[in-house]
C-alpha cells in the first residue's frame, strides 16, 4: 500500500495577516511578492510618523503609524512600544483575522539544500494546522510530516497531540545571538540547515525570536504583547523573549503546543553588536531573576483564557518582579493595558472599526 | 568550540549479538570500530557459533561466560545480553548499536562515524534547563542564541547520547504494518538537549552512554512475557530510558537526542509482530504516566540509589498493574547489586 501523496496546503489567504514592523522601506517585500502577494499586510510604522514609507505595487495592506496607534488607542497608546520593533504587537491587536505571520524587515528567502526558494509561509501554515505533540517528546521530531511518524514506545493515547498556537521559525546566515557572543564571534553564519519541525515540550522554556514568527490569534493572540522596550525604556531587544515566556507559561496551562524549526529564512543584517549590548544590558541581568520566575509560574485553573492568564500572571510579575527593577511594575500594569486594549478592539468590533481607519490606503 | 578528541583507551564498544554471522555487520563497521576495542555478548538463546572476522580487538562472551559472572539471577538473553557487555566494561564511555544496523551515509555523501559523535555528544555539555532553538550549542558553527539565560550555558555532563536511525526508523508495528514501505530517509542535522522533565521514547538501538555517570541505571529490567527477537518485540530499552531519563533529571545530567544516524537493515516482518508487541504497546499507556509523576526522595544522591528508589515505586504502583512490573523491580535490585559487585571490581 503506497502512501498517498501529499495533500496541497491551503493558501489561507482570507484568514492570515502578515505583519510587518519598519522603520525605513519595506524594498524586501519585492523578493517574498510570489509568496505573499496574495496575503492582507498589516504595517506598522515606527519612528517619525511624517515619513511616509512606501509600499510596494499589488500589496493589499493597511498602514499604521504612531499618529495612528495614538488615536486608535488613546492614553492606551503608552502600552505599544515606540522607536523599537515589539510596536508590531499593535499589529496583532488590530488584525482581523485568525492567523498571523510576522518577520522583520531585513529577512529574505532562503534557499533550501536543494538549490530551491523556501516558502515559510506554507511551513508555517503546515505547522499551525498540524498538532503539536507537547506531553512526551518524539525523536523523530514533527510525527505529523512526510514520511515521519510517532516511535516506538510512543502511547497511543497522547497520538492525537495538542492545537498547535505558535510556530516559530529560525534563519540561516545572520543568527539571533546576543550582543557579548557577537562580539566574540562577529563573523559566525548559522550555515547549517536542520531539516526538522519539533515541539517545545511542556514545561520547558524557550527564547523565542520575533523574526520569522507565526501564531494561531485566536488561541494565543492576547499573549502575544511585546513589552514595553525602546525610546524610554530601560531595556531593548527583550520585547519577543518577554512574549514567548509568557505565551509558552499560558500554553502549557491551556493545554496548546509550541512548534520551532522549520522553516528558514535568510537573515541580511547584523545589528551593531555595541548598539545592542547597550540595549540588552540589563536584561542580561535581569533575565537570571526573570527565567526563575517564569519557570516556577502556575497558573490557577481557574484561568481559562488567555486574557484571564494573562491579566494573572501580570499579577505574579508585579508581585515578584517589581522588586527586582521599577520597570516590572510598569511593564505588569502596561501587561493589564494591553488586555483592555486587545478586549476593547476585539469583542466589539462594530465600535471599533470606525476608529480602526489606517493611515495607508487599502486596496 | 573545538571539536571532542577521543582516547580509544576511554571507548569500549558492546555489541550484543542476536544473529550467529556477524561478518557483515563487523565488516561494514570496520572502518569505524577497528581502533576500539570491542565487548561482543553472544544471545544465550543462539545456538549457532558466532563467526566474527579477523582484525578486530574483541572479547566475546557467551552464554556460560554470563552465568559465571552473574548465576542466573537476571536473564541476559534476546537484546538483553548487552547490558552485560555494560557491566563487565571497564571504560568510560560505551557505545552500543544493534547488529542490523550499519554506517550511514551524511547529507554529503560521507560515511557517519557514529562513535566519534556519540563520543563528542557525551563530552560536551547537555543543557537540560533551557530550550535553544540553534540545538546543540557546544556544535561547530552553534552556540546559544539571544534570550538564553548565561548561568545556565555552562550545561551539565551529558550521561546519554540516543542515537537515529535512517531506513528502518524505530517505529512500533502498528505503524509500521500500517506503512510498509515507509522509510526514514531525512538526515536532521542536529543533536539536542532532551529538556528537563521532558520525556522520550529512547530506542536502544544506537546509543552511548558515560558507564560511569549512569551505569547502574542502564540495566535488564522491563521484560515482555511474550518477548521477542526483534525491537517490535521489546520494550526493554524504551522502560530503561524512562528510568534513565528520570534519574538523570534529579541527579542534574543530560540526555541528547539526534545524531549519529546509522542505518538500519530490514529485518522480520511488521505484521507478524503485531501478534506479540499488542503487549507492550498497551503497557505503554500505563508506564509513561507513572513515569511522568515519579519524584525521587532528595536523599538519592547516585544513581544507585535512585535506581533502588525507583524499583520500590514500580513494585508499590505498577506491580499491582501487571506481574511484569514486579518482576522489572526485583530485576533493577538486582542489577543494582550486581553493579556493585561485578561493575565496581
Amino acid at each position: 500500500m503506497a502512501d498517498p501523496s501529499p495533500k496541497p496546503v491551503p493558501l489561507l489567504k482570507d484568514q492570515l495577516d502578515i505583519v510587518i514592523p519598519t522603520i525605513r522601506n519595506l524594498d524586501f517585500l519585492e523578493m517574498w511578492r510570489p509568496f505573499f502577494e496574495q496575503y492582507h499586510l498589516i504595517i506598522v510604522q515606527d519612528g517619525d510618523p511624517n515619513k511616509t514609507i512606501r509600499v510596494p505595487e499589488g500589496f493589499d495592506h493597511e498602514l499604521y503609524n504612531r499618529n495612528d496607534i495614538n488615536r486608535i488607542l488613546g492614553p492606551k497608546a503608552n502600552c505599544i512600544s515606540f522607536k523599537d520593533s515589539a510596536c508590531r504587537c499593535f499589529g496583532y491587536m488590530v488584525s482581523k483575522k485568525k492567523y498571523i505571520y510576522t518577520i522583520d524587515d531585513d529577512c529574505f528567502v532562503a534557499k533550501d539544500p536543494s538549490g530551491k526558494d523556501i516558502n515559510a509561509l506554507e511551513q508555517h501554515i503546515k505547522n499551525l494546522l498540524s498538532p503539536s505533540t507537547p506531553y512526551f517528546f518524539n525523536t523523530l521530531y514533527d510525527p505529523y510530516r512526510e514520511g515521519a511518524d510517532f516511535v516506538r514506545g510512543y502511547p497511543f493515547s497522547l497520538r492525537e497531540g495538542a492545537p498547535t498556537a505558535v510556530s516559530h521559525g529560525l534563519w540561516l546566515n545572520i543568527p539571533d545571538y546576543d550582543a557579548p557572543t557577537q562580539l566574540v564571534k562577529p563573523r559566525e553564519r548559522n550555515t547549517r540547515y536542520v531539516d526538522a519541525v519539533l515541539t517545545i515540550p511542556k514545561g520547558t522554556l524557550f527564547p523565542m525570536c520575533g523574526m520569522n514568527l507565526a501564531f494561531d490569534r485566536e488561541l494565543i493572540g492576547p499573549a502575544m504583547y511585546f513589552g514595553l522596550m525602546g525610546d524610554g525604556q530601560p531595556i531593548g531587544r527583550y520585547d519577543d523573549m518577554w512574549a514567548g515566556w509568557c505565551v509558552k507559561v499560558i500554553c502549557d496551562h491551556l493545554g496548546l503546543g509550541v512548534k520551532t524549526g522549520l522553516p528558514y529564512i535568510w537573515h541580511s543584517k547584523a545589528s551593531n553588536p555595541f548598539v545592542n549590548l547597550k540595549k540588552e544590558y540589563k536584561g542580561i541581568f535581569w533575565q537570571e531573576e526573570i527565567i526563575p520566575f517564569f519557570q516556577s509560574a502556575t497558573l490557577p485553573k481557574d484561568c481559562t483564557s488567555v486574557q484571564n492568564c494573562y491579566i494573572e500572571l501580570s499579577k505574579q510579575v508585579k508581585e515578584k518582579l517589581g522588586a527586582v527593577d521599577p520597570y516590572f511594575n510598569k511593564l505588569a500594569d502596561a501587561m493589564v493595558t494591553w488586555i483592555e486594549a486587545w478586549d476593547e478592539l476585539n469583542n466589539s468590533s462594530e465600535e471599533s472599526s470606525s476608529k480602526q481607519e489606517p493611515n495607508g490606503a487599502a486596496k | 568550540m573545538s571539536q571532542a578528541v577521543i582516547d580509544d583507551n576511554e571507548v569500549d564498544i558492546v555489541i550484543g549479538a542476536l544473529r550467529s554471522d556477524l561478518t557483515t555487520f563487523m565488516n561494514e563497521w570496520r572502518p569505524i570500530f577497528s581502533r576500539f576495542h570491542l565487548i561482543i555478548i553472544k544471545d544465550p538463546d543462539l545456538k549457532e557459533e558466532l563467526k566474527i572476522p579477523e582484525g578486530f580487538s574483541a572479547d566475546v562472551y557467551a552464554k556460560a561466560d554470563i552465568e559465571q559472572v552473574v548465576g542466573s539471577s537476571i536473564r541476559f538473553t534476546g537484546y538483553s545480553c548487552r547490558y552485560f557487555g555494560f557491566l563487565i566494561s571497564r571504560k568510560k564511555f560505551v557505545v552500543c548499536i544493534d547488529d542490523d544496523c550499519v554506517p550511514a551515509k551524511d547529507n554529503a555523501g560521507y560515511l557517519v562515524d557514529a562513535v566519534a559523535q556519540h563520543v563528542s555528544n557525551l563530552q560536551t555539555p547537555a543543557t537540560p534547563f533551557f530550550f535553544n532553538t540553534l540545538y546543540d550549542p557546544f556544535r561547530k558553527g552553534a552556540d546559544f542564541v539571544r534570550g538564553y539565560p548565561f548561568s545556565l550555558r555552562e550545561g551539565v555532563v551529558c550521561a546519554l547520547s540516543c542515537g537515529l536511525w535512517l531506513n528502518m526508523a524505530d517505529l512500533d508495528a502498528p505503524t509500521q504494518a500500517l506503512k510498509p514501505s515507509q522509510r526514514n530517509l531525512r538526515y536532521v542535522d542536529a543533536v539536542l538537549t532532551v529538556p528537563a522533565r521532558a520525556l522520550a521514547p529512547l530506542s536502544g538501538i544506537n546509543i552511548a552512554f558515560n558507564r560511569q555517570a549512569i551505569g547502574p541505571a542502564i540495566g535488564p529490567a522491563l521484560r515482555l512475557s511474550g518477548e521477542g527477537k526483534l525491537r517490535w518485540e521489546t520494550v526493554e530499552d524504551i522502560w530503561c530510558g524512562m528510568c534513565v531519563k528520570v534519574i538523570c533529571d534529579h541527579l542534574g545530567l543530560g540526555v541528547k537526542s539526534g545524531l549519529p544516524y546509522v542505518w538500519r537493515t530490514e529485518r522480520g516482518n511488521a505484521v507478524e509482530s503485531l501478534k506479540k508487541e499488542w503487549e507492550g504497546v498497551k503497557l505503554m499507556e500505563d508506564v509513561v504516566p507513572f513515569f511522568q509523576s515519579l519524584k525521587l526522595p532528595q536523599s538519592a544522591t547516585t544513581a544507585e540509589d535512585c535506581v533502588v528508589e525507583m524499583a520500590k515505586t514500580v513494585k508499590e504502583q505498577l506491580g499491582k498493574v501487571d506481574p511484569m512490573f514486579s518482576q522489572a523491580a526485583e530485576a533493577m535490585v538486582e542489577w543494582v547489586k550486581l553493579w556493585k559487585t561485578v561493575a565496581s571490581a
